[in-house]
């Protein structure tokens, strides 16, 4: 097996103008693993998840993906659909633009609409989706094309906490049958620590790695596991890097 | 209840109006050339009906043959545009003088480029003109409006020029064309109506013709019934287009 998936190496990101926005930053996705990033606003959480997905090119520093063209996949924060297409149709999207025929892109997305339990609603147009409903979709439309790497970014920041929840259970279910290595940008310490093997904690200005922990426990996680002492200690142990992470100076 | 009161507030209002107006001239002893009283416009809505209509039919064709025309060269040219940016950048501003150009100044070209035997080719080609530019620039905007991150998955996915142009560009662009398609209707029969009345010449026979007409002769009531035909006919052509864009819109999104 690869050693990773994607490696980000010595990574600098300077916008013209506003000077080094990120980096220097290394890190690497070992297959199969559950990353997430945690950080404040504006740490490049969502840069270094575009430099993995190859949506953008660092100023500096390499970018090394073993996960060719159509093996990622990126779910943004809210859920992208085009408005004029069927929940069926923009899942079905990816499989289009990569040259699969349509009937057979048809067939495999409503498989992967029936995975995210959305069967019923392959007609359905985003507009007549709710807010939980059309993330769904969009997680389908990332699936279908069964990727290597999985990028989150934010996915469940606009839903509310119930939502969330059921959606953080979904997305670790369906990473049990497929194993992804996935990247998972989040605001949430909580949520970074519920759904990850590794967390990786950004400090600003510009975005460097502050620091990185490690989550113990099985996954998808069994009832009652934000109530666990482990998961309660992972927290505060986060929350301080964190919190260090902010005062670091700009 | 508020429904009818929507309708009923106008309504009452121009009655209103109208019967000050008869009242007045009627008082006043006002010249019918001068103002013709209401009931003066009534008599001469129904006396020329079978003209006004004709001529109303002859002015809404030219209109609509112009929109027909706008729309086909505005979308072609956009489509053009959207695919090369330098031919983006060569046209701007070429686009942007003929847009601030008044029809008026450059109708006496046009008519004689027709060939002065043949107006309804110049009121048809100055009509497009005007109605060209909001679908033109409906267009361009609506072929950039597409959701920056449904961009990046055409990107990540590889999708190449056209494949994002049919699949992306176009469908995002259709609130856009058909806002524009609306805007153009109403100015392709301002358009005629002006470029009837620069032509100045009977043989389009359209209704700016019956006002010209009716005008030389101080027939002033026949010129207010072809006014009120044109104000029908423009706000007819409004709600019908404005129709079509609700029921557009309704497709596009699904509901």
């Amino acid at each position: 097996m690869e050693p990773f998936v994607a490696e980000l190496a010595k990574v600098e990101v300077e916008y013209p103008g506003s000077g080094l926005a990120l980096g220097p930053l290394d890190l690497a996705l070992s297959p199969g693993e559950i990353t997430a990033l945690v950080g404040p606003s504006g740490c490049g959480k969502s840069t270094a998840l575009r430099l993995l997905a190859g949506l953008e090119s660092p100023t500096r520093g390499q970018v090394r993906r073993t996960a060719r063209r159509g093996e990622s996949a990126v779910v943004f924060q809210a859920p992208t659909l085009a408005p004029w297409l069927s929940a069926r149709d923009n899942v079905a999207l990816p499989l289009e633009l990569s040259g699969i025929a349509r009937r057979e892109a048809r067939t495999r997305a409503e498989a992967a609409l029936a995975r995210v339990g959305l069967a019923g609603a392959a007609g359905a147009r985003p507009a007549q989706l709710s807010g939980g409903m059309a993330m769904r979709v969009s997680l389908a439309r990332a699936l279908v094309t069964e990727p290597r790497l999985l990028l989150l970014d934010e996915p469940f920041a606009a839903l509310d906490e119930i939502t969330r929840r059921a959606l953080a259970d979904d997305v670790l279910r369906l990473w049990a049958e497929t194993r992804p290595a996935i990247v998972f940008v989040t605001h949430s310490v909580e949520e970074a620590v519920y759904m990850a093997s590794r967390v990786v904690v950004f400090s600003r200005g510009p975005g460097r790695i502050a620091g990185e922990m490690s989550v113990a426990g099985p996954t998808p996680r069994p009832e009652g596991f934000r109530t666990t002492a482990g998961f309660r200690a992972t927290v505060e142990a986060v929350s301080t890097v964190l919190a260090k992470g902010m005062e670091a100076p700009a | 209840m508020k429904r009818l009161t929507d309708i009923l507030a106008p309504l009452v209002l121009i009655i209103a109006l109208l019967g000050a107006w008869e009242a007045a001239c009627r008082l006043l002893e006002v010249p019918a050339y001068f103002l013709p009283t209401p009931s003066a416009v009534v008599a001469s809505l129904w006396a020329d009906a079978p003209t006004l209509a004709a001529s109303a039919y002859n002015t809404l064709a030219m209109a609509l043959a112009a929109l027909v025309l706008a729309s086909l060269s505005a979308q072609a040219l956009a489509l053009m545009v959207a695919l090369s940016p330098i031919l983006e950048r060569a046209i701007k501003p070429l686009a942007v003088v003929l847009q601030v150009t008044p029809v008026v100044a450059i109708a006496p070209l046009v008519v004689i480029w027709a060939g002065i035997d043949n107006p309804e080719r110049a009121i048809i080609a100055l009509a497009a003109l005007v109605a060209f530019f909001p679908i033109f620039s409906g267009a361009i905007t609506g072929l950039k409006a597409a959701d920056p991150d449904l961009e990046r998955l055409f990107d990540l996915y590889g999708a190449g020029r056209v494949k994002r142009l049919v699949r992306l560009r176009l469908p995002s662009a259709v609130p856009f064309l058909l806002e524009g398609h609306k805007v153009a209707a109403g100015l392709a029969l301002i358009g005629a109506v002006v470029a009837e009345f620069v032509a100045g010449s009977g043989g389009a026979q359209g209704l700016a013709w019956r006002i010209l007409e009716a005008g030389n002769r101080l027939q002033t009531a026949r010129m207010f019934a072809a006014l009120v035909v044109l104000g029908l006919m423009g706000a007819l052509l409004y709600a019908g287009l404005a129709r079509l864009e609700r029921s557009g819109l309704r497709w596009w999104r699904g509901r």
